[in-house]
């Protein structure tokens, strides 16, 4: 069964903060998509041709919808192309891509669901699905223009920090953490590199399960092209070298097998 | 109507084969594109041993296109020949080993190493841009580039295909010299070099700050190197550069090409290798043409 492009309906669409964007189209991809994958999505402009990898936010199956969560990058960019679509207008998708977050590891344990600005969406998914005993969702923003804060709420216990210290504790979600007295048996994060090689010392140093959720220039978004490659500390077995690509192999890995 | 062409004495079924880098080894694509519907898959370059590659960022989009400086990663021809050419053998279609290297003894290990290989033919790669040594050192130069085509045709098995870069002042000159130096065919153009800034960061946008630029803001150029190339040289040509759709791909082939190569058009539609291939067949059709090699350099 050859795979396609698709295209998919915009069913919504609205500006949850400043630049950041929250679309909900009707998909395929809906059916199979699991907290931690992505879409590639393509603009109509030939003169911008690569797909741009969105993560996934939330997942409908029983209306075939998906929510993504994105930020505009600029004047004259395919995301601002796609935040001008409104319900009703088509939208090229491929995906779901990728392998999502390891839900089952979380049965039972302590969990920090953690994400860091434009990495907050897909946590939403993963705090919808995960079975836990205990939800820690800590939530990073730069300022006051946070976001998904009220889904979150429902789906376990939020603490926010903002960079200039407008909502929850001033710092990032570490300080959040240590601000709190928070522990965790398992971490799943999503967000900017510094975040995340933060989070992975953090989990490595007293010996916590922890997945990261990597993000990369892409082309292909399939594996094909190597454009979005990260450092593996030992050799991949498929790339023969210490490189593991982004988009096929992850985007989620466990810390221990990737370097930050 | 006669779909097949006759490259260096290997037939196709089709004109339309993957530029090298962009398709993989043709596994991670097979979800996507049913390879028994393309003339030939051209694999990612494949050196002595494994190469890593460049830091990233490794990509970044441009107006038109993109720029890449992957910088050659790939497995090494030992993984290579014990896992992606059996993947490809399971499909009726011609295999091309793209062969990259860093010094003419590395180039020539990697085609001794294929001669008893069930592949079909052999691309050898003098003109990438984003490696150090190597590549676009052979490519530049035409006298360079003769000696390491007489160089990998003592130990070639299959046809030779020399790849071509277009950062050049005259590629007539060097697709004679690599005639001369007994190449069975050429491909052209490979990416141009170029820079791209990223003025929010205020740093490159690549980690190699230049790489080669791709897409269909380079057609025209790879239009006018086929078009110089057919008229200097009797050898058959493979060409490419910024085809997006089949127009793309006939322009090229009136202007000299006998089959063409799709790259960065597959990031942007994976499926895009088959629809130009029907795509061909849809104009040959309505323009009464009975075979592929009927329109071959019919603009002059």
């Amino acid at each position: 069964m050859i795979k396609e492009r698709e295209q998919a309906v915009v069913l919504s669409q609205k500006e949850l903060a400043d630049g950041i964007f929250s679309i909900w189209i009707k998909t395929q991809a809906a059916q199979t998509a699991a907290p931690g994958q992505f879409m590639s999505v393509y603009t109509e402009d030939r003169s911008r041709l690569l797909p741009r990898p969105v993560s996934i936010c939330e997942i409908d199956k029983k209306e075939g919808a998906l929510r993504m969560v994105y930020r505009v990058t600029g004047e004259h960019t395919g995301t601002k192309q796609f935040s001008q679509l409104g319900r009703g207008a088509s939208l090229t998708v491929l995906g779901p891509l990728g392998n999502g977050f390891p839900l089952e590891r979380g049965k039972g344990k302590r969990a920090f669901l953690i994400g860091g600005g434009i990495g907050v969406p897909p946590i939403l998914e993963l705090a919808k699905q995960i079975e836990c005993e205990k939800k820690q969702i800590i939530a990073g923003y730069r300022d006051a223009q946070t976001f998904l804060e009220e889904s979150f709420a429902e789906h376990g216990r939020l603490y926010i920090a903002t960079e200039d210290g407008s909502v929850g504790t001033q710092g990032n979600v570490m300080d959040a953490i240590r601000e709190h007295g928070l522990e965790a048996d398992i971490i799943y994060a999503c967000g900017p590199k510094p975040m995340l090689k933060a989070v992975k010392a953090y989990g490595e140093k007293r010996g916590i399960e922890c997945y990261v959720s990597l993000e990369e220039r892409m082309a292909c978004g399939i594996g094909a092209c190597l454009g979005c490659v990260c450092e593996s500390g030992k050799t991949d077995s498929h790339s023969n070298v210490k490189n593991k690509r982004i988009c096929k192999d992850g985007p989620v890995f466990l810390s221990t097998e990737v370097e930050i | 109507m006669n779909m097949a062409v006759k490259i260096a004495g290997v037939e196709w079924k089709n004109p339309v084969t993957t530029a090298s880098g962009t398709f993989g080894s043709g596994q991670e694509f097979s979800e996507y594109v049913d390879l028994n519907k393309l003339g030939a898959v051209t694999t990612k370059g494949v050196a002595n041993i494994p190469w890593p590659g460049n830091p990233t960022p490794r990509v970044a989009e441009t107006y038109g296109g993109m720029m890449n400086a992957i910088g050659l990663q790939n497995p090494g021809i030992e993984l290579f020949c014990k896992r992606d050419i059996p993947f490809l053998k399971q499909y009726d279609t011609r295999i091309i080993v793209n062969v990259c290297g860093k010094s003419e003894e590395d180039y020539c290990q990697v085609v001794e190493r294929l001669a008893d290989e069930p592949v079909d033919m052999l691309e050898i790669n003098i003109s990438c841009p984003n490696v150090k040594e190597g590549g676009i050192a052979f490519g530049q130069n035409p006298a360079a580039a003769e000696q390491i085509t007489r160089a990998v045709k003592r130990y070639a098995r299959q046809p030779v295909i020399m790849k071509l870069s277009p950062n050049v002042t005259d590629i007539a000159e060097m697709a004679r010299a690599v005639e001369a130096g007994g190449a069975d065919a050429v491909s052209l153009i490979n990416t141009l070099t170029g820079m791209k800034i990223d003025i929010h960061r205020k740093a490159f946008a690549l980690a190699n700050e230049t790489g080669g630029v791709s897409g269909p803001a380079i057609h025209p150029i790879a239009v006018r190197m086929v078009y110089q190339t057919a008229r200097a040289v009797k050898l058959p040509i493979i060409g490419m550069g910024g085809i997006s759709c089949a127009e793309d791909a006939i322009e090229l082939i009136l202007a000299g090409a006998s089959a063409v190569s799709i790259g960065t058009a597959n990031f942007h539609n994976p499926a895009v290798t088959m629809e130009i291939a029907d795509g061909i067949e849809e104009y040959m059709e309505r323009n009464g043409f009975q075979s592929v090699s009927d329109m071959v350099g019919i603009v002059k």
